[in-house]
């Protein structure tokens, strides 16, 4: 009698956790899936909730309107132009100290990695660190948005970790006798060792360098350096429409239109990221276990 | 100098509301954020069915590359009183559909239930991580034991990711006047902006809009002061009583 209990009692739970599963992936995936077709759909179904499931008619003057803007084309150029070199730099930088925070021989190693563990509790401010910025020159310049903010305290510590655990002493001291020196040593052996790791940072600073705004906010007046995420600002937030403004009828036309450009806006800034991730989900599963050895 | 610009804005009315709304806004955060990817990684941990849990991790972490803006702009265009799916769906079920973004009080509900749309997911891989290295040995004894499921959640699960969920929790009270600045500003709107003004986001608009570099600094300062002593504090009391601290 007792068995039997426990076993309805558990197929129950098991049902259970499905249907909590399937409600949660329909949350998720439906608002995605909506942004998609109301891209695509006439600007009327979508405003009077006619749209549900599929798109009535077609309509793809969003996108239209949206690629004949040159802005759009400029800031996604300077989007990837920013996310690659940054992530470029911010692999170099931060694989190469958390490296050298990971040799037992570093000088001062304890008191260098409190001076890295420090700024991850304590910020600098963001008028102290605006001014420091503007003193470097780095106001309204290119490099503003892939030098200054390239080192992580948290990245160094996950790079540290990782060769703490997976590159061997031995290995050093073997190379050592035969001659090698450490940069050598660092581009020969540690570099080819290091795929997973090279992997889980770049692909967060990459990311997090696709995502970002606020310092373009800040720090850049130049509209030709405009990254994405600003001018989505405009689409999304502040609502500026870029046809221009109208009167009467014509209003309510570009008010529509408007409204199908920020769902296309939507598209185009997220999908590429969308698209990738579950190829490279296996990567920041990774990236999280490494983190969380530290603790 | 002195500590002129601490006073003046320890004595200023923004004091009190950019404390008070940082800490609804924190102290929500961690009361649903903390304990809701817990449970699902616990769930997860349970599904028996590879590909079904495959597919479920791979759709709960997919919101969370969206970035901040494009969030915020789904978030304004969802709720929209007069066009949003949300709008949309109330006029269906015959209802009418506020205009929640022109509302005080809901903008702390907003806030935090779409970050846990957004987020949960994701939050919940460090909990799976800890689950993972669970010896299938114990479910496998437990079983033989007569163990239910829930009673394997309880005695074998749970004490495996406590640790976990300690360090992490310590974290995010370390960061309790830390509230994400992004979003926070890009939902902020005048209808809205008594209980979205937070400490970041007042220190933003008075030293780089309003070029009050010592005061905002000062404000700065505060915060992160505050932070740290919280940080110490709950590191501390976590030592004491579970042995479990960050140093």
């Amino acid at each position: 009698m007792h068995k039997i209990r426990k076993y309805s009692q558990d197929t129950f739970i098991n049902i259970l956790f499905y249907i909590i599963a399937v409600i949660m992936m329909i949350a998720i995936l439906y608002p995605l899936w909506f942004v998609i077709i109301a891209s695509i759909s006439n600007p009327y179904d979508v405003a009077n909730g006619r749209l549900w499931l599929f798109p009535q008619q077609v309509d793809i003057r969003g996108y239209k309107e949206l690629l004949a803007q040159e802005k759009i084309w400029l800031s996604y150029i300077n989007t990837i132009i920013y996310t690659v070199v940054g992530t470029i730099i911010a692999l170099v930088v931060n694989i190469s100290a958390g490296y050298a925070m990971s040799r037992k021989d570093l000088p001062y190693r304890k008191l260098v990695n409190i001076f890295y563990v420090i700024p991850m509790f304590v910020g600098g401010g963001l008028v102290p660190t605006y001014l420091v910025v503007k003193n470097f020159g780095f106001l309204d310049s290119f490099w503003v948005m892939v030098i200054p903010f390239a080192a992580s305290s948290y990245n160094i510590i996950v790079a540290r970790t990782f060769f703490e655990t997976s590159v061997p002493e031995s290995l050093w001291e073997a190379a050592q006798i035969d001659g090698c020196g450490t940069i050598r040593f660092f581009l020969e052996f540690i570099l080819p060792l290091s795929k997973a790791i090279l992997a889980v940072v770049g692909l967060w600073t990459a990311v997090a360098q696709w995502n970002s705004w606020f310092n373009a906010l800040i720090y850049l007046q130049n509209e030709k350096l405009m990254p994405l995420q600003l001018l989505l600002r405009r689409i999304l937030i502040t609502n500026e429409s870029l046809l221009g403004a109208a009167t009467g009828t014509m209003a309510q036309e570009l008010r529509l239109l408007s409204d199908m450009m920020k769902y296309a806006s939507i598209v185009i800034s997220t999908l590429p990221i969308m698209i990738l991730y579950p190829f490279l989900q296996k990567y920041f599963d990774k990236g999280v276990m490494i983190g969380a050895v530290k603790g | 100098m002195g500590f002129k610009n601490f006073i003046q804005y320890f004595n200023s009315y923004q004091f009190g509301v950019t404390i008070k709304n940082t800490l609804i806004l924190s102290i929500y955060s961690i009361v649903v954020g903390f304990p809701l990817p817990i449970l699902l990684a616990l769930m997860c941990n349970q599904m028996r069915n590879k590909l079904l849990k495959n597919v479920f991790q791979v759709i709960t972490y997919l919101p969370h590359f969206i970035s901040t803006m494009v969030m915020c702009g789904l978030i304004i265009i969802f709720l929209s009183p007069s066009s949003g799916l949300f709008a949309n769906l109330a006029r269906l079920l015959g209802m009418s559909f506020p205009n929640i973004m022109a509302d005080s009080a809901a903008f702390k509900h907003v806030y935090v239930w779409s970050d846990i749309w957004q987020h949960l997911g994701w939050d919940s891989i460090i909990y799976l991580a800890a689950l993972s290295s669970v010896d299938v040995e114990y479910y496998e004894a437990s079983t033989i034991d007569g163990a239910s499921t829930l009673q394997k959640i309880r005695y074998i699960d749970i004490p495996m990711i406590l640790p976990t969920a300690m360090i992490l929790l310590i974290l995010r009270a370390g960061g309790i006047l830390e509230i994400g600045f992004e979003k926070v500003y890009l939902l902020q709107n005048i209808q809205n902006i008594m209980s979205s003004e937070i400490i970041s986001t007042y220190v933003y608009k008075i030293g780089l809009q309003n070029m009050q570099y010592s005061l905002s600094t000062a404000i700065g300062l505060f915060n992160t002061v505050v932070n740290v002593i919280v940080l110490l504090m709950v590191n501390f009391v976590a030592k004491k009583t579970t042995d479990i601290s960050l140093f």
